[in-house]
């Protein structure tokens, strides 16, 4: 049994403090990432207990979803926004928690900084007030997000409980068209798995197509495993994954690394271990893709028409489509759209801005599509600003924004209006996601790129040089 | 946290699949730094106008259907993890999610709540709504103890899965937390053989 591990099983079997009755294990949490959203009232329950944090240095902060992307410098406008962000800086100081906020040179959405610092690492145990933790599985962590009970749960005892899921391989063989990205990848796997088809299980994601992807690339595939409704997804570390985290702020250095090293290359699944299910795909088979509806199991590739209704649930179907607008058998090609939104922790990394950027040069947006870039880091942002990316953008008429979670959850200044379509790099097209009533069709950065300069929905295979 | 054990109740139907959190509470209601007062912003823009007025064909805007449970399609809770979702169906005063499939973080977070979420077939959960279509007044039995759930009227009866540890905790109004706290000693055990690692 032992010699025929996942890699998901070494992980998990690694952190069991010990088990319960009735078959919940006690988890251990090697890092905790918080937000102002999801701790104000885990903070709350310690201080009614009266305890503190046990490990402080394992739980790491910043301000993400309620900051405002324009004037960071000045004090946020929006009253309760203002003192949920000024109460995580009073509970970290408090609780003895570091604190990246606005203004620090490490500020920004929470699973963009946790892999650029170096803080995720593989082998580790993350977890997040915030869904899509499933980021950090990249690396070959087990990470997924939870509840606030459960933030406090950490505080108190860097420990969770927890029921193993049961285990699942999805593996993509083959070379990507031209064009098609990770975030491709991965809305079409949940095109064909569905909303609720990866829930109850741990995901991980293998094969020669997976394989292939940077670092950036292959957390955009993680990050979006809970929209399958996975917990969480993860990739085994290799050369990339080795060579992305060394150096970094957070990484070990000297003999440490070498240590660190020894072990993270034992992290992968056995060659004949179990999964509880598996899915194979052809990369050639996926094109560009794009959502037509108010899940992200509503895909299509960008060539396909709008499916029609199946029985079982037509009526929620019928409403989704009611809600975009859209009818069955329409095709997205040349959908006119007022919208744009570049960003969120799915897709604002460098490499995200890189390809926007190349794309963009000596082209302007079409006239009447506003376009938002918001870079997921204060770092990413001074990136793209030494390499002039900053500059091609505005040059194109974009809107290049200061870090935050901004329009890919209408929490913050930055929402779509009403009966707009938008397309956005983010993760989530439900109902009101970006501000009541905004229409999002979720896409690759390309996709974006290339819709904001057409002004209507393209395919990319067929404007790329 | 409050005890829980049998509950015999009418219900509200929301014959929806897949409802997600961002429905159940949007985002721009998430900013209290306390639990309570969610309940007002429960199903909001489902709920009311841009105006703030009733949408009168919202199912929580009619009157005729009341009750601690809260009947609805497959896949509820599905999307982020904030647990203001469970907070605010709680708060508005059901204390029964009954669906045919939850999403596993809202499930998570209801439980930690003691909001028992129940989930059902796909064909009982048809029949629940089929019942409370012909007659709105349509009592629902939960029995935690037992598992159960039934139609009262024709004793119409099911079994539903709980993980044993929740159980006694929802029984008892126990807290994970609790539980934790109470095992510092092994955690701190554990600690020391995993400094090898990282």
């Amino acid at each position: 049994m032992s010699t025929k591990k996942t890699l998901f099983d070494k992980i998990w079997d690694a952190h069991v403090v010990t088990t319960i009755e009735g078959g919940q294990d006690v988890l251990y949490i090697d890092r905790h990432f918080i937000h102002e959203v999801t701790s104000p009232q885990a903070f709350d329950g310690l201080a009614k207990r009266g305890i503190g944090v046990f490990r402080p240095g394992k739980t790491i902060a910043t301000a993400d979803h309620n900051v405002p992307t324009q004037h960071q410098d000045q004090p946020i406008q929006e009253p309760l926004s203002r003192f949920q962000v000024q109460k995580l800086v009073e509970n970290c100081a408090q609780f003895g928690v570091e604190l990246y906020g606005l203004g620090h040179p490490y500020q920004g959405i929470v699973h963009v900084i946790g892999p650029e610092l170096g803080i995720t690492q593989p082998g580790m145990t993350i977890v997040c007030g915030d869904s899509h933790t499933s980021t950090h599985g990249a690396f070959g962590a087990i990470a997924f997000g939870i509840g606030t009970s459960q933030v406090e749960q950490v505080l108190a005892t860097q420990c969770l409980l927890q029921k193993r899921p049961k285990r699942m391989r999805i593996t993509v063989d083959g070379t990507l068209q031209k064009g098609v990205l990770s975030k491709d990848i991965i809305l079409y796997i949940i095109a064909q798995l569905t909303a609720a088809g990866g829930t109850g299980y741990f995901v991980e994601y293998a094969g020669s197509a997976i394989r292939s992807l940077s670092m950036e690339a292959r957390m955009t595939i993680c990050n979006m495993s809970i929209e399958m409704g996975a917990r969480g997804g993860l990739i085994a570390p290799d050369e990339v994954t080795f060579s992305y985290v060394k150096g970094r702020k957070f990484a070990p250095q000297g003999a440490a690394w070498d240590k660190a090293l020894a072990y993270w290359q034992t992290l992968h699944s056995d060659p004949d271990a179990v999964f509880d299910k598996e899915y194979h795909f052809k990369a050639e088979d996926i094109e560009p893709m794009v959502t037509y509806g108010t899940n992200p199991g509503m895909g299509i590739k960008v060539s396909q028409t709008i499916p029609e209704a199946a029985a079982e649930n037509a009526q929620s179907f019928g409403n989704s489509l009611k809600y975009m607008d859209l009818q069955s058998g329409e095709s997205l090609l040349g959908k006119p759209i007022q919208h744009v939104f570049i960003g969120s922790c799915t897709n604002s990394r460098i490499e995200d801005l890189r390809l926007v950027a190349e794309y963009v040069k000596g082209k302007k947006k079409a006239p009447h599509v506003q376009v938002m870039v918001v870079p997921g880091s204060q770092q990413v942002a001074a990136q793209a600003k030494a390499e002039g990316i900053d500059q091609i953008l505005m040059e194109a008429g974009f809107d290049f924004r200061e870090p935050g979670c901004s329009a890919c959850l209408g929490m913050n200044e930055d929402k779509i209006p009403a009966g707009a379509y938008c397309v956005s790099t983010s993760n989530r097209n439900f109902e009101g996601r970006q501000g009541p009533g905004a229409r999002t069709i979720l896409a690759s950065p390309l996709t974006a790129a290339a819709a904001a300069i057409a002004g209507k929905i393209m395919d990319v295979r067929k404007v790329l040089n | 946290m409050q005890q829980f054990t049998t509950i015999i109740s009418t219900a509200v139907p929301l014959p929806i699949e897949d409802v997600d959190t961002d429905q159940i509470i949007p985002a721009r209601f998430l900013k209290a730094t306390t639990r309570e007062g969610f309940g007002e912003n429960l199903f909001r823009d489902w709920r009311y106008h841009a105006d703030d007025t009733p949408k009168a064909d919202f199912v929580l805007n009619n009157p005729i259907y009341t009750g601690q449970i809260l009947v609805a399609g497959r896949n509820f809770g599905c999307g982020s993890s904030r647990e203001h979702a469970a907070w605010a169906i709680q708060d508005y005063g059901f204390q029964v999610v009954v669906s045919s499939f939850f999403a596993d973080i809202f499930r998570g977070n209801a439980l930690n709540n003691g909001l028992l979420p129940v989930q059902v077939s796909d064909a009982f959960l048809h029949d629940i709504f089929s019942a409370m279509e012909a007659n709105p007044q349509t009592k629902i039995e939960i029995n935690l103890e037992n598992q159960s759930i039934t139609l009262i009227k024709t004793g119409h009866t099911e079994t539903f899965d709980i993980d044993p540890y929740k159980k006694v905790c929802l029984i008892n109004g126990y807290d994970d937390i609790d539980y934790l706290l109470s095992i510092k000693d092994k955690i701190v055990a554990f600690e020391k053989t995993i400094d090898n690692r990282q």
